[in-house]
C-alpha cells in the first residue's frame, strides 16, 4: 500500500484525538458517538463490503442493550461478561436471521430483515424482562474485571473507547483478509464469485453474523453507558438511521461510519435544543444524501484525492 | 351452540371480523406496493406515511372545509396521488438508473419527513373522525353484530382490489403495463409513452394508500403514527405474497389478516409476531413467496 507513513500519522493524530476529547467535550456525548460509530461501522461491513442492505440492524444494537442490562442489574453479572453475553445474543439472532434473509437478495433481502427485526420490537414490548414501554432502567455499571470503577465518566469513556477500537481494528482485519476480498467481489458479481467456486452463501452469513455481533457490542455498550436498555434502539426508525450515519459517511470505506455517526448524533443533540423536528431534517438529509451525495463525506474526499479511489 | 372450539362464536366471529378489516387494510396497502414494484422496481417506504396523509387529508377536509366523508372518499386519494406524481416526477424519476436500493432508502427518507412533519402539527395522540351518518349503525346476523361502518370497509376494498386486478390482467392498458414491465425499450418504441405511464403508476399506487387511508380514518385515530408500523406488516405481507403478484397481494393481505383475528382469539400474545412467523417459515419453504415466481 502506497503512502504509509501520511496514513500512520493520521491514525496517529485520530488517537491522540480521542484520547484527549474528553477534556474538550461532554463524555456522555463522546461515548454516544462512539456507540453509534461501531453501531455504524458494523452495519457498513454488511452494506460497504458484501452489498447487503440490512434494514433490521436495530434489532440486533436493541436487542443486545436488552440482554446487557437484564444479566447486568438482575443477574447481578460484572460489567465484561454482560457484553459478552449481549454480543453473543446479538450474534446468535444475526444467525437466525441471517439463514432466513440470505435467501433472497436486493430490496427483498431489506424487506425480511426489516420484518424480522420488528419481530423483535413486538417481542421487546411484550416480554415480561424487557418492561415493556419503561424498558430496564438504572442498570449499574459495576466495576470493569472487578478492578476499574465504570462510574467515573473518564473511566467509563475509555472502556467504550477501546471496546471501539477492538471492533474497528476487528472491522479492518476483516476487511484487509481474503475473506474480506470474497466479500467484495461478491458485492461486485456474485454469479461470477459463485463460478470462481466460492460458497457464496456462507461468507455472507458469516458477514452478517460479524456485522450482527458488532452491532449487539455497540448496544450493550450503549446500555451500561446510559444505564437503559428502551424500546428507542429496537424500533425500525432505528434500523433507518444507521443506514442514514453510514451513506452519509461513505458506505464501503472505513471511516466514513465513524463520520456519519458522528454527524448524525451531534445534529441530533443540537437539534433537540430547537424547534425544528428532528425527523424532517433527518430525512431531508436522507433524500439529498440519496439524491446527489452517494458516495457520502469520507467517500467523496476519497475519490477526490489524486490517484486513490479511482478503481 | 353456546361454544365454538371452546370460544364464545361472538368473540370468535368478532375477531374474525376485524382481522378481515385488518386484511382489507393489508390488501389495499400490498397491491398499491405492487403495483409501484412492477413499474418503477422501488419498494416505495413512504406508503405507510401516504396512508396517513390519506387520512389526515380526510380529516382536514371535514374540518377546515366542510368536507364530509364521501367527498374525502374522492378527493382524498386524489390529493395523494398528486402528491405521489410529484414526487416521481422531481425525485424518484432520477433514481431508476442506479441501484434499485436507493429508490428504498429515498422513500424511507420522504417516509420520515411526512411522518416528522405531521407529528410536529398534530401531536402523537389521534384525532378522531366521525363514522358518516349513511353507515352508522350494524345489522344483528344472529350469530354476531356487524356494524355497518366495517362491513362497508371490507366491502369497497375487496371491490377496489378486484377492480385493480381485473383492470391490469384483463385490460388493454393493463396488457400495455404489463408489457412495459418486462421490457419498456420495446414499449416505448410502440409509441407508448413510457414514463407518463410509470407517473400514473405511482400515482395511481399511492392513491390506492390515501384511499385505505380515508377508509381506516373512522376506525382508527388519525395520527401521525398510524402508517408506521402497519407498513412493516405490510412488507411482510408482501414478501409472503411474492413480489410480482397482484392476485397474491390481494389474497395474502386478506388471509393474513384473518389468520391474525384467529390468533387474537386463540393465542393473544402471539398476534402482532403472527405474521412475521409465517413470513420466516413460508421463506424457508418458498423463498420466492406463496404467489411469486423466482427471479
Amino acid at each position: 500500500m502506497r503512502g504509509g507513513s501520511p496514513k500512520i500519522l493520521l491514525t496517529g493524530a485520530l488517537l491522540l484525538l480521542a484520547v484527549l476529547a474528553p477534556y474538550a467535550l461532554y463524555p456522555v456525548f463522546l461515548m454516544k458517538v462512539l456507540c453509534f460509530a461501531l453501531f455504524a461501522c458494523a452495519f457498513n461491513l454488511l452494506i460497504g463490503f458484501a452489498g447487503l442492505l440490512s434494514f433490521g440492524h436495530a434489532a440486533f444494537f436493541g436487542g443486545a442493550a436488552y440482554v446487557a442490562a437484564h444479566v447486568v442489574k438482575e443477574w447481578g453479572w460484572s460489567p465484561e461478561a454482560g457484553l459478552l453475553t449481549a454480543t453473543a445474543a446479538a450474534g446468535g439472532m444475526g444467525l437466525v436471521f441471517g439463514l432466513l434473509a440470505i435467501r433472497r437478495q436486493g430490496i427483498y433481502f431489506a424487506m425480511i430483515t426489516l420484518a424480522l427485526s420488528q419481530m423483535i420490537f413486538f417481542l421487546a414490548l411484550q416480554l415480561p424482562f424487557t418492561h415493556g414501554e419503561d424498558g430496564i432502567q438504572a442498570v449499574p455499571r459495576g466495576h470493569l474485571f472487578g478492578l476499574f470503577d465504570l462510574s467515573q465518566p473518564l473511566t467509563m469513556y475509555y472502556t467504550v473507547l477501546a471496546i471501539f477500537l477492538g471492533g474497528f481494528a476487528l472491522i479492518w482485519r476483516a476487511v484487509h483478509s481474503p475473506f474480506g476480498q470474497v466479500l467484495k467481489a461478491i458485492r461486485e458479481n456474485e454469479p461470477r464469485a459463485v463460478s470462481l467456486g466460492y460458497r457464496t452463501e456462507r461468507y455472507k452469513l458469516l458477514a452478517f453474523v460479524l456485522s450482527a455481533s458488532l452491532a449487539g457490542l455497540a448496544g450493550g455498550t450503549k446500555a451500561l453507558v446510559f444505564q437503559l436498555a428502551s424500546l428507542t434502539d429496537v424500533t425500525w426508525q432505528m434500523s433507518g438511521e444507521v443506514v442514514l450515519m453510514t451513506l452519509l459517511g461513505g458506505m464501503g470505506t472505513l471511516l466514513g461510519p465513524v463520520v456519519g455517526a458522528a454527524i448524525v448524533v451531534t445534529l441530533e443533540s443540537y437539534l433537540a435544543a430547537t424547534s425544528l423536528p428532528v425527523p424532517v431534517v433527518i430525512g431531508a438529509i436522507f433524500v439529498v444524501c440519496v439524491l446527489v451525495f452517494r458516495r457520502g463525506i469520507v467517500g467523496e474526499l476519497l475519490h477526490r484525492l489524486p490517484g486513490k479511489g479511482k478503481r | 351452540m353456546s361454544q365454538l372450539l371452546g370460544i364464545p362464536p361472538q368473540a370468535l366471529f368478532g375477531q374474525l371480523l376485524l382481522g378481515l378489516i385488518n386484511g382489507s387494510f393489508y390488501a389495499l396497502l400490498s397491491l398499491g406496493l405492487a403495483v409501484i414494484f412492477g413499474m418503477l422496481n422501488v419498494v416505495n417506504m413512504a406508503h405507510g406515511a401516504l396512508y396517513m396523509v390519506g387520512a389526515f387529508v380526510a380529516w382536514l377536509l371535514l374540518t377546515y372545509a366542510g368536507v364530509g366523508y364521501w367527498g374525502a372518499l374522492v378527493l382524498a386519494p386524489l390529493a395523494v396521488g398528486l402528491v405521489g406524481l410529484a414526487l416521481e416526477r422531481t425525485l424518484l424519476r432520477r433514481l431508476y438508473k442506479v441501484d434499485h436500493l436507493y429508490g428504498l432508502l429515498l422513500t424511507f427518507g420522504l417516509a420520515l419527513i411526512f411522518e416528522g412533519a405531521f407529528r410536529h402539527h398534530y401531536g402523537v395522540s389521534g384525532q378522531p373522525y366521525p363514522i358518516p351518518d349513511l353507515l352508522r349503525g350494524g345489522t344483528n346476523l344472529g350469530f354476531m353484530y356487524l356494524p355497518t361502518y366495517r362491513g362497508w370497509v371490507v366491502a369497497a376494498s375487496l371491490l377496489v382490489c378486484l377492480g385493480t386486478w381485473f383492470a391490469i390482467e384483463r385490460t388493454r392498458l393493463g396488457a400495455y403495463l404489463r408489457a412495459a414491465t418486462e421490457n419498456p425499450t420495446l414499449v416505448q418504441a410502440f409509441g407508448i409513452n413510457v414514463p407518463v405511464m410509470v407517473s400514473l403508476t405511482y400515482g395511481f399506487g399511492v392513491a390506492l394508500a390515501g384511499l385505505a387511508g380515508v377508509l381506516a380514518a373512522p376506525i382508527y385515530q388519525v395520527s401521525p403514527m398510524m402508517g408506521s408500523n402497519l407498513i412493516i406488516v405490510v412488507f411482510a405481507v408482501v414478501v409472503i405474497g411474492g413480489m410480482g403478484s397482484i392476485l397474491g397481494a390481494i389474497v395474502t393481505g386478506l388471509g393474513l389478516g384473518l389468520l391474525e383475528g384467529l390468533t387474537k382469539v386463540f393465542y393473544p400474545e402471539a398476534s402482532n409476531i403472527v405474521v412475521f412467523v409465517i413470513m420466516a417459515v413460508v421463506l424457508m419453504v418458498k423463498p420466492a413467496g406463496l404467489f411469486g415466481r423466482e427471479r
